[in-house]
């Protein structure tokens, strides 16, 4: 089978950042730490290959540790999307039509009504920012998100010949969900995982930049593009390059999960040929 | 219709219900003594018992719970601690941005996105629906935040035609305040338009599809005709959809662009009510915002079964 085109530009940008981020625990060019005030503000040159910041920060190492800060909260937001939500999904699909069926869909409507932002302001008023509270507010609103496709997916494979065997055979609703609608279903959580996993990178790098995300001194993407907003005027680039960062990243996981559904989703590739 | 539309109304009075006691739980019960945690470790214990009083915090939770939501009913949302004036006052004043600024960002997201997505579907697999695929995947993945600095930078400061940031007031005159709105529409705009393309497009790809679609070329009608009057208003069902979900990611990336543009709404009335601790303002205001994306998505839901008959019976 030929490999989609934006799948394989998309996993490779995707694989790219990763690889940035887990050099950055062995190595950056300089230490993020370290504040060199005598070289701020310089441009690219051989010893800082993308040119320093305010405090003489090698931008290049701020922004292969600020990827670690973006990618952290957005894989755990995304797991808590899929550890809470899948399983209240597959619930919902196996008493379909009942009252925990409604029980969960209407709770999931009412989570749709605080978006992530919403969910974050309410949490820093009270207990202060932090990227924790970032994770948090991304990773509730992404409960509903899995919770609807898993249910949506279940519902479908719940009427297959091969499920009304499996019940004839005496397996209980939740043998049934574990062992042949998950399998089934995994293609869509992967797909839609991506697409959370981008738009999580993109919330985070929102928080931080209004200051309810990652606090200083953590180096994450929507801190640098804060920092850098007085000075666009006289350093532009201190802002244009976080923001193409995130750009590439964003754009390599959506490719990623437009590419992977074409791959799974053989309804698609039908509609297609 | 009837029967639809009472279930519904049920469920969103339930919706507000809950959302209200969540909202009340994390701002009055969480912290504790939200008196105290106003005025921070400092304060005077006598301050704190003022302001216990001032806040009516000396009741039960139940009673306190009650006395805000009939206020909020009523149109009393509190005192705001800093401001020392009512916080209804204070929305009012702060929605003649907000409310403008969204719509005005819908406005150009949908009469944008409708007649792209459009011709993207009408030539599909040419080199214009590659481009305009091309162009709204990049829409999507650009912090809205980080094309406003951009937008600033480009045609504030290099060309000089917008201001860089700040309101006029509605006194200035009307084009004034919509010029000084559009940088900010523009950013908002920009992901939900490239969202609103490939979901028009798609749908329509999807509804050409259809057998009824064949049949009313088989009887005759031109791939355009066919187009306009039978796909187009089906296709329509799923943009509506998304316009409608659209209006509560306008109102919560507001929050964002204001601070960018230093735009004088409710976004901005949130952040200095996180940072001076004024809880009576946080509190009415995520209230506001969840009740506004509730009662849209109640209304979008109405609206479509009101056009849709099939949708009824999923109630």
């Amino acid at each position: 089978m030929k490999l989609p085109v934006q799948l394989i530009l998309g996993a490779a940008l995707t694989v790219l950042f990763i690889a940035a981020v887990l050099l950055s625990f062995l190595w950056t060019p300089h230490d993020v730490i370290l504040l060199s005030i005598s070289e701020k503000l310089q441009g690219p040159s051989a010893k800082y290959w993308l040119g320093t910041d305010h405090f003489g920060r090698d931008l290049l190492s701020m922004l292969m540790v600020g990827a670690r800060t973006s990618i952290a909260v957005a894989i755990v937001a995304v797991g808590i999307g899929v550890i809470i939500g899948v399983p209240l999904g597959l619930t919902a699909a196996a008493n379909r039509g009942g009252w925990l069926d409604e029980l969960i869909m209407r709770g999931n409507d009412l989570i749709f009504a605080f978006p992530s932002l919403v969910i974050a302001i309410l949490i820093t008023a009270v207990f202060g920012p932090s990227a924790t509270n970032a994770i948090l507010a991304i990773g509730i609103f992404n409960i509903p998100v899995f919770a609807r496709v898993s249910r949506g997916g279940a519902l479908s494979i719940w009427t297959l010949d091969y499920i009304l065997a499996a019940r004839v055979a005496g397996k209980s609703a939740t043998r049934i969900s574990a062992e042949h609608i998950l399998p089934n279903i995994a293609n869509l959580l992967i797909v839609q995982g991506t697409i959370q996993f981008s738009l999580g990178i993109l919330a985070e790098a929102g928080l931080s930049y209004v200051g309810l995300g990652a606090q200083p001194p953590t180096p994450s993407w929507g801190r640098m593009l804060a920092d850098a907003q007085t000075m666009i005027y006289t350093t532009p680039r201190l802002a244009m390059l976080p923001g193409l960062a995130i750009i590439a990243m964003v754009l390599g996981l959506n490719l990623m999960g437009d590419g992977l559904r074409d791959l799974l989703d053989p309804r698609i590739r039908r509609a297609k040929a | 219709m009837l029967r639809f539309a009472l279930t519904r109304a049920l469920s969103l009075t339930l919706s507000l219900i809950v959302a209200s006691l969540v909202i009340f739980a994390v701002i009055e019960v969480i912290p504790g003594d939200p008196a105290a945690f106003m005025l921070g470790l400092n304060a005077a214990p006598e301050a704190v018992e003022a302001l216990r009083d001032d806040l009516g915090l000396n009741g039960s939770l139940v009673s306190r719970y009650l006395s805000w939501i009939t206020g909020m009913m009523t149109g009393d949302f509190g005192v705001s601690y800093t401001y020392r004036v009512p916080v209804s006052d204070l929305v009012a004043q702060r929605l003649q941005v907000s409310l403008p600024l969204a719509l005005y960002a819908l406005i150009l997201s949908t009469t944008i996105a409708i007649p792209v997505g459009l011709i993207a579907a009408a030539k599909r697999g040419s080199v214009t629906d590659y481009g305009i695929m091309g162009t709204t995947q990049l829409g999507i993945a650009v912090p809205n935040f980080w094309f406003a600095m951009l937008l600033v930078l480009v045609f504030a400061v290099n060309l000089r035609w917008f201001s860089a940031g700040g309101f006029p007031g509605w006194d200035a005159g009307v084009m004034a305040g919509l010029k000084a709105l559009t940088l900010p529409a523009i950013a908002l705009a920009l992901p939900q338009a490239s969202i609103l393309a490939r979901v028009m497009r798609s749908s329509l790809l999807e509804t050409l599809h259809q057998d009824y679609i064949r049949t009313a070329r088989a009887k005759g009608l031109s791939r355009r005709q066919a187009t306009t009057r039978h796909a187009l208003r089906n296709a329509m069902i799923p943009v509506l959809t998304i316009i409608g979900l659209q209006f509560s990611f306008l109102l919560a990336g507001a929050i964002i662009i204001e601070n960018v543009f230093f735009l004088p709404g409710l976004g901005r009335l949130i952040f200095q009510g996180i940072t001076q601790r004024d809880l009576v303002v946080v509190e009415s205001l995520v209230m506001l915002l969840v009740f506004a994306v509730i009662v849209v998505t109640f209304l979008v839901d109405i609206a479509y079964a009101a056009v849709d008959p099939r949708l009824r019976r999923k109630a």
